[in-house]
C-alpha cells in the first residue's frame, strides 16, 4: 500500500533540522551562555574574549547598559545600577527587607508585594532587571551561531521556591524567550561533570555562588541523573562574604552603619578583593577611601578571614547533612563532590567541605563555566537535536507545598524533595449551605506554622454549585511540571461542575502585569504586540504541523489504518491553509481542531512508547 | 498514553503483591520516564507536553508507592478492597503501645545522653528494625489475602504508622542536634 503523501513538494522538512538552542547561567553575580558546537558544549565570549557578563544592569534615561559598563559605575551611580536582582527575584517586600537591610536601591512602596526599585529611567522591578541580562547573553548566542534561538534552558538554583522560579520564567518571557525547561544549577553541573567524566553512583554537588547555596545528592546510572534531595539557602553565597569582609573594614576603620550607598559599595568592593587575594595569599593589606577623601588603611591574615566566613560555611554544612539524611546515603556512600560556583575558590570552603564528605572535593571543571555547560547539553537534547540521546534528568521539589488549614497550620501535600513532575488532589467541601465559592492558600516551606512558610498563592473557586453544608465535593488539583512550577485545577465532584479558579500570586507578576510590561517592553522596540502575538501563534503551527509530520513518517503506516490516516491528512492540511493566515484567532482556532481530529493518534503513540518500553517485561516472568 | 486505569503493579508489569523486586521497580520506573518524561517532549505539541506531564506525574506516584513498604502495604490493602486511615486509626495492642511508650521516653531523654547523637543513631536504627520486622510479618498476609488475613495485614499497618511519626520525630530532633555540633 502506498503512504500517503502528506507534505507539499518543498514544505517537507529536513528530519532531522538542527535548532539552534542555548544554555544559560543567569547568577547573581556573573551569567554566562553556552551552546553545543560540532558536538562540544561550551561558554560563549562576547567581542572582546569574555566568558563572564557581571549581572549587572544599569539605567539610564534613555538607554539600559548591561554587563562590564554597568558594573563600572556602580559605586558612581549606585541608585541607577541594579546588581544582585537575583537577590530580589520572586520576593516580597518584606523578604528583601529582612535579607538585606543593606541593599543600597530605594524601593517603591505599592500595592502588590512585588518590589519595583526607583531609577532614573522609571521604576524597575527585578524581572525586567533579569530580562535585560538575558537579552544581552541570547543575542551573543544568536550572533554566534547566526540564526535565531529555537529555546534556551536557563538555570536556577535547586533551592529556589515556585515564586522565583515563576519570575525568572517571567524574566525570559519578557526578553522574548522561548524556555524549553528552567534546570536547576547543580543537576546541570551533574551533566556536565558527568558526562565528561563517565561517572556513576552516588555524587554530591556543593555549589556556592554569589547569592545562593545549593546542596545535591545525585545518583548517576547510565545516562539518569537522578536527584536525590537537595538544600539549601536561596539568600547566601559569597556576596556574604564580601559583607562580613565590609562590616569588618567599617569595624575597623569606625566607619558609621549609616554610610552613604557609594560607600558601601566601594566597601563590599574592598571585601571582595580581600576575598580573592586571601584565596592565594595568606595575608593581603585592604586600604578604603573615607567618606572626608582620607584613607584607611589595614591587614588581613587568612586565617582571620577564616574566623569571619566561618558562621557562613557552617550554614552550608548544616544543609549537606540535612540533605544527605533526605537522601537516605551515609558520607561514606557519596563517591565524590563536586565544587561548583566562584565562592568554592576560598580555600576555607573547599577545606570544610572535604573534611564533612571525608574526601578531597573535586574541581576538575571551571566552576565558573560548569553550569552553563550543562544547561547548554540539556538544551540540544530538548530542542530535538539529539533524539537517539539516553540522557535523563529526575529532579525533585526543594520544599514542601501545603495548604492552609484552621488556626495558621499548614497541611503538607507534596514534601520536599518528591521527584516531579507530581500531581496531587486533595477534596474540599462546603463550610455553609448555599456556599458557591472558597478560599485555599497554598504555601511553601517545612516549618507547620503558615506564618513560616513562604506564600505562594491564594486561590479562589467559584462558580461552586449551591448544596447544604458539606455535601458539595470539591476536588482540587495541584500539579508541579518539571521546571518546579504549579498550577491548580478544581472540578466540584456530584455535579461534574468545573470550578473557575482565580490566582493571586503572593509575591510575583499577575498575568495583566506581565502583559502591560510586555507591551511597554515591546513598545519601546518599536513592535506591535499583536504582531508578535501572531508570530507565536505561527511557531506553534508549524510545532504541530511538523510534529505531526514527523509522527506519520515514524508509524503513519503502522499505527493507522487507511481511513484514519485519510483523517488525519485532512486535519493536517485544514492546518496548513491557515498557518500563515493574518489573524491569530483563526490559527488557533485550527490547532484546536486538529487537536481534536487527531488526538486518539497522539494517545496511540504514547501508549505505543509505553509498550516498547515494557516490552518482554512480562507479569508471568516471576512466576 | 498511560493507562490511567491501570493498577501501579499493572504500569510496572509486576505481579501484584507485597514483595516486590525493588532492582526491577527502579530498572522499569526509568524505562518508563525515559520514554513519558516531559523532557522528550520539550518540542511537542502542547497536547502532547499535557499529556506526558500527567503521565510522568502517574509514574512517579506509582514509584513512590511502591517502593516504600508502608506505602506499598495502604496501597495493597487499597486494591483488595480495603479502606483505610492509617493516620487516624490506632492499634489496641497493649503490648505494643507500651513498646511505643518506651521508645518516645528514650527519643525525649536523648538530649540529656552522654553521647546524644550517638544515642539517636541507636534509636533510629532500632525503629527502623521494628520496621523491617513488621515488613516481614506484613508479606505473608498478602500471599494469600482472606478477610482475616487482610485484617491483620491493616493491624500491622497502623504500627507501622506509630513507627513511620516516630521515625520523623527521631530525625527532626538528630537534625536539631547536627545543627548544635556544627
Amino acid at each position: 500500500m502506498a503512504l500517503l503523501q502528506i507534505a507539499e513538494p518543498g514544505q517537507a522538512q529536513a528530519p532531522h533540522q538542527h535548532r539552534l538552542a542555548a544554555g544559560i547561567d543567569l547568577g547573581t553575580t556573573n551569567s554566562l551562555v553556552a551552546t553545543v558546537r560540532s558536538g562540544r558544549a561550551e561558554t560563549l565570549p562576547d567581542d572582546e574574549g569574555r566568558h563572564l557578563l557581571p549581572s549587572v544592569v544599569r539605567y539610564r534615561e534613555g538607554t539600559v547598559l548591561v554587563g562590564y559598563d554597568a558594573k563600572r559605575a556602580e559605586t558612581e551611580d549606585p541608585l541607577n545600577t541594579i546588581s544582585s536582582a537575583k537577590r530580589l527575584i520572586g520576593r516580597g517586600v518584606d523578604d528583601i527587607k529582612t535579607l538585606g537591610s543593606r541593599l543600597p536601591y530605594r524601593f517603591v512602596q505599592q500595592q502588590t508585594s512585588a518590589p519595583r526599585i526607583q531609577t532614573v529611567a522609571g521604576d524597575v522591578s527585578p524581572v525586567e532587571v533579569s530580562a535585560e541580562i538575558l537579552k544581552v547573553l541570547a543575542q551573543r548566542a544568536e550572533d554566534t551561531l547566526d540564526g535565531e534561538l529555537s529555546g534556551v534552558v536557563i538555570t536556577v538554583p535547586a533551592y529556589f521556591d515556585e515564586a522565583q522560579r515563576q519570575a525568572t520564567k517571567d524574566a525570559a518571557k519578557l526578553a522574548g524567550l522561548h524556555v524549553l525547561r528552567l534546570l536547576n544549577e547543580p543537576t546541570a553541573a551533574a551533566v556536565a561533570y558527568g558526562l565528561d567524566q563517565g561517572a556513576e553512583g552516588v555524587h554530591a554537588i556543593y555549589d556556592l555562588g554569589g547569592g545562593t547555596f545549593d546542596i545535591s545528592i545525585l545518583r548517576l546510572n547510565k545516562g539518569v541523573f537522578e536527584v536525590m534531595a537537595t538544600g539549601g539557602d536561596s539568600a547566601l553565597g559569597g556576596d556574604d562574604f564580601d559583607r562580613v569582609l565590609a562590616e569588618w573594614i567599617m569595624q575597623q576603620a569606625g566607619i558609621d552603619s549609616d554610610a552613604d550607598h557609594a560607600q558601601l559599595k566601594r566597601l563590599m568592593h574592598a571585601g571582595c578583593a580581600a576575598k580573592e587575594a586571601l584565596s592565594e595569599a595568606d595575608e593581603t593589606s585592604i586600604r578604603v577611601v573615607l567618606e572626608d577623601g582620607a584613607h584607611w588603611e589595614g591587614g588581613l591574615l587568612r586565617s582571620e578571614f577564616n574566623d569571619l566566613v566561618d558562621p557562613l560555611i557552617k550554614k552550608t554544612l548544616i544543609a549537606c547533612r540535612r540533605a544527605l539524611r533526605d537522601a537516605g546515603v551515609t558520607v561514606e556512600e557519596v563517591q565524590e563532590v563536586v565544587m561548583v560556583g566562584g565562592s568554592t575558590r576560598v580555600p576555607r570552603v573547599r577545606e570544610r567541605v572535604g573534611e564533612l564528605f571525608g574526601a578531597q572535593p573535586l574541581v576538575a571543571m571551571d566552576p565558573d563555566r560548569v553550569v552553563a555547560v550543562g544547561a547548554a547539553i540539556q538544551a540540544d537534547i530538548l530542542a530535538g537535536n539529539k533524539p537517539d540521546d539516553e540522557m535523563l534528568l529526575l529532579d525533585v521539589i526543594p520544599l514542601s507545598l501545603g495548604l492552609e488549614t484552621m488556626g495558621g497550620l499548614t497541611e503538607k501535600l507534596v514534601n520536599r524533595n518528591t521527584t516531579i513532575p507530581v500531581a496531587r488532589a486533595q477534596e474540599f467541601t462546603t463550610f455553609k449551605d448555599g456556599q458557591t465559592a472558597m478560599a485555599i492558600h497554598v504555601v511553601q516551606g517545612d516549618r507547620e506554622l503558615v506564618s513560616d512558610c513562604r506564600s505562594l498563592a491564594r486561590f479562589e473557586l467559584r462558580s461552586i454549585p449551591p448544596m447544604v453544608a458539606g455535601a458539595a465535593r470539591i476536588r482540587v488539583t495541584f500539579a508541579v511540571d518539571a521546571d518546579g512550577l504549579l498550577s491548580v485545577s478544581a472540578i466540584e465532584q456530584s455535579s461534574g461542575v468545573q470550578a473557575s479558579i482565580e490566582v493571586k500570586p503572593s509575591y510575583g507578576l499577575t498575568d495583566n502585569e506581565i502583559e502591560t510590561m510586555l507591551r511597554d517592553s515591546i513598545a519601546h522596540a518599536g513592535e506591535d504586540k499583536r504582531a508578535r502575538d501572531l508570530r507565536e501563534q505561527q511557531v506553534e503551527a508549524d510545532r504541530v504541523i511538523e510534529a505531526l509530520e514527523a509522527a506519520l513518517a515514524e508509524d503513519g503506516e503502522r499505527l493507522l489504518n487507511q481511513e484514519e490516516r485519510r483523517q488525519v491528512a485532512s486535519a493536517l492540511d485544514g492546518l496548513r491553509s491557515v498557518a500563515r493566515a493574518d489573524q491569530r484567532q483563526v490559527i488557533k482556532a485550527a490547532i484546536a481542531a486538529l487537536e481534536k481530529r487527531c488526538g486518539f493518534y497522539v494517545e496511540r503513540r504514547m501508549n505505543q512508547s509505553i509498550q516498547q518500553a515494557m516490552s518482554g517485561h512480562k507479569v508471568d516472568e516471576f512466576e | 498514553m498511560l493507562d490511567f486505569s491501570k493498577n501501579y503493579f499493572d504500569l510496572f508489569s509486576l505481579p501484584v503483591g507485597y514483595t516486590v523486586d525493588s532492582r526491577s521497580l527502579a530498572e522499569r520506573y526509568r524505562e518508563l520516564q525515559r520514554v513519558m518524561h516531559p523532557d522528550r517532549y520539550a518540542n511537542a505539541t502542547e497536547q502532547e507536553r499535557r499529556l506526558s506531564v500527567q503521565s510522568a506525574s502517574l509514574i512517579n506516584e506509582a514509584f513512590e508507592t511502591l517502593k516504600d513498604p508502608i506505602a506499598r502495604a495502604g496501597y495493597l490493602l487499597t486494591l483488595h478492597g480495603v479502606e483505610i486511615d492509617a493516620q487516624s486509626e490506632s492499634t489496641q495492642d497493649m503490648d505494643f503501645l507500651m513498646q511505643q511508650m518506651a521508645l518516645r521516653e528514650t527519643l525525649e531523654a536523648i538530649p540529656d545522653q552522654p553521647d546524644p547523637y550517638e544515642a539517636i543513631i541507636a534509636l533510629r536504627s532500632m525503629i527502623d528494625k521494628r520496621i523491617t520486622d513488621l515488613v516481614a510479618q506484613m508479606a505473608v498476609h498478602f500471599e494469600t489475602p482472606t478477610e482475616e488475613r487482610l485484617e491483620a495485614a491493616r493491624e500491622i499497618l497502623r504500627k507501622m504508622c506509630f513507627l513511620q511519626k516516630l521515625h520523623a520525630e527521631a530525625e527532626r530532633v538528630e537534625a536539631a542536634l547536627e545543627d548544635e555540633l556544627n
